[in-house]
């Protein structure tokens, strides 16, 4: 019983109960704040040590990445760097060879964006009208759309892997951007039509309802009411479908050609490439560069990102 | 201006009838108000004139055309709704002017029409503001000006004041009554608010279970209404009723309560000779009772005082009579001992006899 341990937390404990007698006895001055009360110690200990956790392996790549190869042979991969070099940076951009190709990722750099925006513009602009039809005009047999639609969702990729390729191949637009441009906009479809409808109907039905009298038709409501009111979804269908799409490795590797093969199949290349020696400060540098479109996204518009994802608990 | 005219509207959600077989026709310059509690079918009948949802069988007809198949924006009529749906993208002008830019309405044209509406209501010095730099009246007052400016041939108002405090529904009560005097143009009010049907409507039709149960200029729902539903509805506090069985025939026409005594109701109005022995409900509103006036000798009946509430310009006296419990309107100064009997008296001429079992009015 004699354990101070025991005595600190009783003596923290007790603090608790004054400060609160203290409240109800009249407030009187600011708030007593308590920086270093257990609570905070708790979560901010865990905040810490979650953070560092997953922060390290970005460490380990930056740090690796700026190191000359005989200094990585040293094996300390925790260690900064003595001499930073930025040529495994320059290597991974422009020189990095991937079978008979050496131009590095910037080749991959541009297809993905080729390949990224118009999937990105044409998906969202064809959910958002979706979800908006869905929502606001009950067509007859919308339910029953809607459903095959999301069931859509939770079809595996694999089982159409091959039946899309057969598509694209009569249609002649097997191995082209186009086709690929295709596939996204398509499997996006699901998940962003649900997004949208659901926001659509999260609005009020009366708002709808006041443009019809006002003699607005389908797309002037659509274009002048509902799109002005909807930035914060459709910031967050952008950030789902520029993620989701710059990730992607399968689509990519399957319905392009090597020379059109997006960033991240080319950089798989690169990295499990067998001859030579692995230059791991390379191959850092190039997974850095890859996965920084996606975490430029989130840094930018993290906020308006949150905001979306609650906008549709909160009416107003 | 125009005639509205709704004849053997059907409505069907899934299997549940909201309409069935309405009809109704509003004359031009006419106000009308749809009275009913929640689910009533009211805003239904009043989105179907609009063109809102899409209607099972019937027609609609507005200013001489059948416009039962027409989009709303083809049916000249202003909107305006409980929620006030004003475009919160937009400030008040976008929303005044929206309806004449999607009509392409020429530009000096738009501004002139803006002007008279919100000099109208009094809204110039908000132009430039936004819907959520808005207090609620003020809202209501651009939704209403939205409908004004298009120049529509009828107004359709969804519940506009329900959401607004008492003292500003009261205020925007008096200026939509001027507003209806000034424009003259038909107008359909939804409401539950029996305040609001009584004060602004030429006539009120009030609803329930999908049905007009009676459409008639506000004093005649007030002093004769049609059924039971209808005089329990209308009024505030509600009528009295009192149960018993009709007595006398058509000469000496009586009600005798379940204890044995007598009503009598010389002078009552009845439609057709009631049948002796016949259940029937008396209706009394409690303004019509007064107390300690025996020298009538029809009207009469004793009641027993449970509770007096002051309610500042006058009390209300609750007391029973037999096995119901009736209210009478008293003087702020009248006093009473609970427990206490006490004689009401009514005119009969004034009240009202239901039939116990269909409700109807005898």
């Amino acid at each position: 019983m004699n354990n101070p341990a025991t005595l600190s937390v009783a003596v923290a404990s007790a603090d608790v109960i004054n400060e609160r007698s203290g409240a109800s006895a009249g407030p009187r001055g600011p708030r007593p704040k308590r920086r270093f009360s257990r609570r905070n110690i708790i979560i901010y200990g865990t905040l810490i040590v979650v953070a560092l956790y997953y922060l390290l392996p970005l460490y380990v790549m930056v740090v690796t990445s700026l190191k000359g190869m005989p200094e990585i042979r040293v094996g300390n991969v925790f260690a900064p760097p003595i001499e930073i070099t930025f040529e495994p940076w320059v290597k991974a951009w422009a020189e990095a060879c991937t079978g008979l190709n050496c131009e590095g990722l910037s080749r991959g750099f541009w297809n993905s964006v080729r390949i990224l925006i118009p999937s990105v513009i044409l998906s969202i602009i064809i959910a958002s009208i979706n979800g908006y039809a869905l929502a606001n005009w009950r067509f007859k047999g919308a339910d029953v759309f809607f459903t095959i639609l999301i069931f859509g969702a939770f079809i595996p990729y694999q089982v159409m892997l091959y039946p899309i390729v057969i598509l694209l191949r009569e249609l002649g637009l097997y191995g082209s951007l186009t086709g690929l441009v295709m596939v996204h906009t398509i499997f996006g479809m699901p998940i962003l039509t649900l997004l949208f409808r659901n926001y659509f109907t999260s609005l009020p039905q009366e708002l709808f309802k006041a443009a019809r009298v006002d003699g607005a038709g389908f797309w002037g409501i659509y274009l002048r009411i509902m799109v002005p009111m909807s930035l914060p979804i459709f910031v967050v269908a952008i950030i789902l479908q520029v993620t989701g799409i710059w990730n992607d490795f399968l689509f990519g590797v399957v319905y392009t050609k090597p020379d059109l093969y997006p960033m991240t199949v080319q950089l798989n290349n690169i990295v499990n490439s067998v001859q030579g020696v692995k230059e791991y400060n390379v191959n850092m540098a190039a997974t850095i560069l890859t996965g920084a479109v996606p975490l430029i996204v989130y840094f930018i518009s993290g906020k308006l990102f949150v905001r979306g994802i609650a906008a549709g608990a909160v009416k107003g | 201006m125009a005639s509205v005219s709704v004849r053997d509207l059907d409505v069907t959600f899934g299997h549940l009838k909201v309409l069935e077989k309405l009809n109704l026709e509003v004359e031009e310059g006419e106000f009308i108000v749809l009275l009913g509690p929640s689910g009533c079918g009211k805003s239904t009948l009043l989105n179907s004139v609009a063109g809102l949802l899409d209607i099972t069988d019937g027609e609609i007809w507005i200013a001489g055309d059948n416009v039962t198949w027409k989009e709303p924006k083809d049916r000249h009529i202003g909107m305006v709704f409980q929620s006030y749906a004003l475009y919160p993208r937009m400030t008040v002008e976008g929303n005044l002017s929206f309806g004449l830019k999607v009509a392409r309405v020429p530009k000096d044209e738009i501004k002139r029409r803006i002007d008279g509406a919100a000099s109208l209501l009094q809204i110039e010095s908000l132009l430039k503001r936004r819907p959520s730099q808005l207090s609620g009246g003020q809202r209501q007052r651009v939704a209403i000006g939205r409908a004004l400016v298009r120049d529509v041939n009828v107004f359709l108002f969804d519940e506009p004041l329900s959401n607004l405090d008492a003292k500003l529904r009261t205020e925007l009560r008096v200026e939509l009554k001027k507003l209806h005097h000034k424009l003259n143009s038909t107008m359909i009010y939804v409401t539950h608010d029996q305040i609001e049907a009584l004060t602004l409507a030429d006539r009120v039709a009030v609803m329930h279970g999908g049905v007009i149960q009676q459409l008639a200029p506000p004093k005649e729902i007030y002093r004769r209404p049609v059924n039971r539903f209808v005089a329990g509805f209308v009024g505030s506090p509600a009528m009295n009723f009192i149960e018993g069985t009709l007595v006398g025939g058509k000469g000496a026409p009586a009600l005798r309560l379940p204890d044995g005594s007598e009503v009598v109701l010389a002078g009552y109005d009845f439609i057709d000779v009631p049948g002796e022995g016949r259940p029937a409900v008396l209706g009394v509103r409690p303004e019509q009772v007064e107390l300690a006036s025996s020298e009538a000798n029809s009207g009469i009946f004793r009641i027993e005082v449970s509770l007096v509430d002051p309610m500042g310009a006058d009390s209300l006296l609750w007391g029973s009579v037999g096995a119901d419990t009736v209210s009478v309107r008293i003087g702020p100064d009248d006093d009473y001992k609970v427990g206490e009997t006490v004689t009401g008296h009514f005119f009969p001429d004034h009240a009202s006899v239901f039939d116990a079992a269909t409700g109807a009015r005898l």
